[in-house]
């Protein structure tokens, strides 16, 4: 569904993604790993449109999506989170996820103007779409709590909300556990898992191995921004190289 | 009791204070006080569109007030033409500049963009005073006519004059309520919280942002026309940024990014500077330490912190119903089973 191939950003002198070519299937967790400054999220970054590729093409469901803004991808059906997700504190927790439909509805400023039927009923639809997914992720019980007041964890599943809001085909997760205990952890990989019981695709960046190991169907290693590896879970904890560049000896032999 | 149920006879109160501000008031002096910071209010509301609901900090607002009060100006004194037409096309230069600013200023972010908007409004302003053929200079012009009346009401005096503005006042508020309650103000503010996350949500981050921006300038412009009716004497010194540094301490002290706090410190500050008029530049070291306690103490501002309590307050009631159900649901469960 996602084919990326010969990707390569350079900034000036520095190149954080050096010919990557690699797939991501449909309806699969594909996960990327390796040491900080790899160029997982700069691999994100040109996904979703952040940053405009210096070499090769990303196509999206057979179509050619290489340099679209990020909120063209996003229409197309690309979702994302971040590292960190900055919400309007002074809101609740439903009114932050009512805009994640927006670009689902056309009413435009002379809607607004006139107050028209087709506005009403498009705010009516992005209300009722973040209830759908703040109840999706679990968190209909903080639906009405201020953002200022919600845990990490919670934060954490709004931002998925968020990203399920915009109707995806594929999301795009920034280290979706990071910052959050053992326990929650694994709260957050069953609802990953949820998501793709109802056909969505996810794609991951994680430091946690334990979590990937169990989770991922295919994960590719990054190292200085070049692939140096790829494959399911049990292919990839014997591979030579990422033991080397990333997991450790002692990983390998757990 | 939520916080919308008793919102609007809140609303209905003021409103009738508003009206009956002109026959409690000892002279016409305070109505004409009155009057003015209600024109700065609607040039704050416009500016807040931008600054507190965008996220954008834009320093040519004075700017755009100035280009809409020297368009009633020029018209009306050297071309002759009916103020309400002129009053207008006001709005709709500073839109139409507010357009191509926006598109040129927008593409810097952050500080990037404040000092650049800092020049434009220094740009306008040199425009103004040196274009002496058109804008008479650092004469400025003089003579600009009262708004004329309307059917068969006059504008001719402070007491009419002050409900015209008050009328204008009201339907600036009623509109942004209408454009920062609706789907379109949840993307200005998903822009404020952070420009990455709205693009990735799918909003058009240039165009959302340009759109912000040009109803701002339209605010300005129409707060700039009232203003050359009203004060019906302008000069090139109102298009300087310490104008909108005003603005910008009336929308810090009222509440940022609330509908009704730039009205509050427009009011509360107009007031507080007529009622220290008599310290003279000494007013500042009253001033000064009032505006750094009150943005320690009320950062949200005035409103703003009101509006948080009344969140929390809101969000606790919800929480205590919903923990009274579980706890009634759990009492049964009980009962059944024994």
């Amino acid at each position: 569904m996602l084919e990326i191939q010969g990707l390569t950003k350079r900034f000036g002198g520095l190149t954080a993604v050096r010919d990557v070519t690699t797939s991501f299937e449909r309806n699969r967790i594909n996960a990327i790993i390796g040491p900080n400054g790899a160029g997982k999220t700069t691999f994100f970054n040109l996904v979703s449109g952040y940053h405009k590729p210096t070499a090769g093409r990303i196509l999206f469901d057979g179509q050619d999506v290489t340099g679209l803004r990020p909120d063209q991808v996003a229409k197309l059906g690309v979702a994302r989170t971040f590292q960190s997700t900055n919400l309007f504190d002074q809101a609740t927790v439903l009114d932050n996820l009512i805009v994640g439909h927006r670009l689902r509805t056309t009413s435009t400023f002379w809607d607004v103007v006139f107050n028209t039927q087709r506005l009403r009923a498009d705010e009516h639809r992005c209300r009722a779409k973040a209830e759908e997914v703040l109840d999706f992720v679990g968190l209909s019980s903080v639906a009405h709590h201020l953002a200022a007041d919600i845990s990490q964890e919670e934060r954490k599943r709004v931002a998925f909300a968020l990203a399920l809001a915009t109707d995806p085909k594929i999301v795009l997760l920034d280290e979706p556990a990071g910052g959050v205990n053992p326990e929650e952890t694994l709260g957050l990989a069953e609802l990953i898992r949820k998501m793709i019981r109802t056909g969505l695709t996810v794609c991951l960046i994680e430091h946690k191995m334990d979590m990937i190991m169990s989770l991922a169907d295919k994960i590719v290693v990054l190292d200085h921004g070049e692939m140096i590896a790829e494959g399911p879970p049990a292919q990839i904890r014997s591979d030579q190289r990422v033991i080397e560049a990333y997991l450790g000896a002692d990983y390998a032999a757990a | 009791m939520t916080s919308k149920t008793w919102q609007k006879p809140l609303l209905a109160v003021l409103l009738a204070f508003a009206i009956i501000f002109p026959m409690v008031a000892a002279n016409d002096y305070y109505i004409y006080v009155m009057s003015l910071a209600y024109i700065m209010a609607i040039a704050a509301v416009g500016l807040n569109l931008i600054l507190g609901y965008t996220g954008q900090l834009n320093l040519a607002h004075a700017g755009f007030m100035a280009i809409g009060a020297y368009t009633v100006g020029v018209l009306t004194v050297d071309y002759g033409v009916p103020y309400w037409i002129a009053f207008v096309l006001a709005g709709a230069l500073s839109a139409v500049v507010g357009f191509f600013a926006g598109l040129l200023s927008l593409r810097l972010k952050g500080h990037f963009f404040s000092i650049f908007t800092l020049c434009v409004g220094f740009i306008i302003y040199l425009i103004i005073e040196k274009w002496d053929a058109l804008t008479h200079g650092t004469v400025g012009i003089i003579d600009i006519p009262a708004p004329s009346g309307l059917g068969p009401i006059r504008f001719d005096n402070t007491w009419s004059q002050y409900y015209l503005v008050l009328f204008f006042l009201v339907l600036s508020l009623w509109f942004m309520s209408r454009i920062v309650h609706s789907l379109l103000g949840r993307a200005f503010i998903a822009i404020r919280n952070g420009e990455d996350l709205a693009e990735t949500l799918g909003i058009n981050l240039m165009r959302t942002k340009v759109l912000a921006f040009v109803l701002s300038t339209f605010y300005a412009g129409m707060a700039g026309a009232l203003y050359a009716g009203f004060v019906r004497f302008i000069g090139p010194a109102m298009a300087l940024e310490s104008h909108t540094f005003d603005m910008i301490a009336f929308i810090l002290v009222g509440g940022i990014g609330t509908l009704f706090g730039p009205l509050l410190g427009a009011i509360l500050l107009t007031w507080l500077t007529q009622s220290l008029q008599f310290l003279q530049d000494f007013r500042m070291i009253v001033f000064g330490p009032l505006l750094i306690l009150l943005i320690m103490y009320f950062p949200q501002g005035l409103i703003g912190y009101w509006r948080q309590r009344q969140a929390r307050r809101a969000a606790a009631s919800v929480q205590d119903r919903r923990l009274q159900r579980s706890v009634l649901a759990s009492q049964q469960e009980v009962r059944s089973n024994a």
